[in-house]
């Protein structure tokens, strides 16, 4: 750090954020050293991730876009049938709010790590796993109904044949990573419970599975927005 | 977002963060709100721009509060932030290419394939 470097003028133009930006990225290799390792590899990869998922996204949009055929009306396709009505998208509404709650759970895990509360902590992350499962397991059931229904990534009874090659590639690929995420939320909850971090005395485990777990609901956001309501 | 003044001492690490509980379950009841919102313009059959506005809006403000409060982006340096925000700027190039060619293919298959394909 060269701080007698910066003259009177540079500290009257810049800001201190965009001092401090340039001073990071001026540092040679290490500009994330004031991160904890695994939280910038952590983001490193979320980032790539963001780039797959707007592959998949993007996809969507331009087969949607090309397609001849009318594109199946969502509301309909993932409407339930609950009382004799029919209710439009109920199960994604349903899925959406089992994500955001677990999302919840996740942000005050993370935030009772920082306290050093051990039961809390896994408690609620332990409580985001089992919401992420609930997500799954409806799931689960939406892709076995539309398959019954008879939608295919090559074909579906109700219109654009492109429609279930999104369907099937976009939630899939999504439901994967809540699974990747229940897991590694279950094994870091696990260690949590046993004191391993207590011993170590760094809690950043349960922050780098949280950003993880954000991220999947952050994911969420997008699909339904532009696959379920578009 | 508020943003802290970093301190001129470069070697503290921001580490620990004591937020209350209470700003989560505000953060959960906004994205409870959202999304009910969100549901709510397919469920009262908005149509049209109006549809697809609120629908960016929404998903836009949830979006905001998932990264800035929940992944603690809010309280992060800025050469993080911009790391992590600007790299998917460049998505906006691939998505006006794919219109073009979506247009494309779209005009393709209904006046040379007979509206099939």
């Amino acid at each position: 750090m060269s701080n007698a470097m910066t003259d009177r003028r540079d500290r009257e133009v810049l800001t201190p954020s965009l001092r401090e930006i340039a001073a990071d990225w001026s540092a040679d290799q290490e500009v994330f050293r004031h991160t904890h390792w695994g939280k910038a590899m952590m983001w490193i990869f979320l980032l790539s991730d963001t780039f797959i998922f707007s592959c998949f996204l993007t996809g969507y949009m331009t087969m949607r876009a090309s397609a001849v055929l009318p594109w199946p009306n969502t509301a309909e396709v993932f409407a339930l049938t609950i009382g004799g009505q029919d209710i439009p998208l109920v199960l994604i509404a349903i899925m959406t709010f089992a994500l955001i709650s677990s999302s919840g759970t996740m942000a005050m895990a993370v935030n009772f790590g920082y306290r050093r509360d051990r039961r809390k902590t896994a408690a609620l992350m332990l409580l985001t796993a089992l919401f992420g499962l609930t997500f799954l397991s409806m799931q689960a059931f939406e892709w076995t109904k539309l398959i019954h229904e008879g939608v295919r990534p090559w074909s579906n009874p109700m219109g654009a044949p492109q429609f279930g090659a999104s369907f099937f590639m976009i939630t899939g690929f999504h439901g994967l990573h809540v699974t990747c995420g229940v897991i590694l939320l279950l094994i870091i909850a696990s260690k949590v419970a046993r004191g391993h971090y207590d011993r170590t005395g760094d809690y950043s485990s349960v922050e780098i599975a949280g950003l993880y777990w954000h991220f999947v609901d952050l994911v969420w956001v997008f699909i339904f927005a532009f696959f379920y309501l578009w | 977002m508020q943003h802290e003044i970093p301190s001129t001492d470069t070697s503290v690490v921001h580490e620990a963060q004591h937020h209350p509980i209470s700003l989560y379950l505000k953060v959960w009841g906004y994205l409870f709100l959202l999304s009910t919102l969100s549901y709510l313009v397919d469920y009262m059959h908005v149509q049209g721009i109006v549809r697809w506005t609120l629908i960016i809006l929404f998903m836009l403000l949830k979006a905001g509060l998932i990264l800035s409060i929940f992944m603690h982006l809010a309280w992060e340096r800025l050469s993080l932030i911009y790391a992590i925000l600007v790299p998917p700027l460049v998505l906006l190039v691939l998505v006006r290419i794919m219109t073009i060619e979506a247009d494309y293919a779209y005009w393709t298959r209904a006046i040379f394939m007979g509206g099939g394909g």
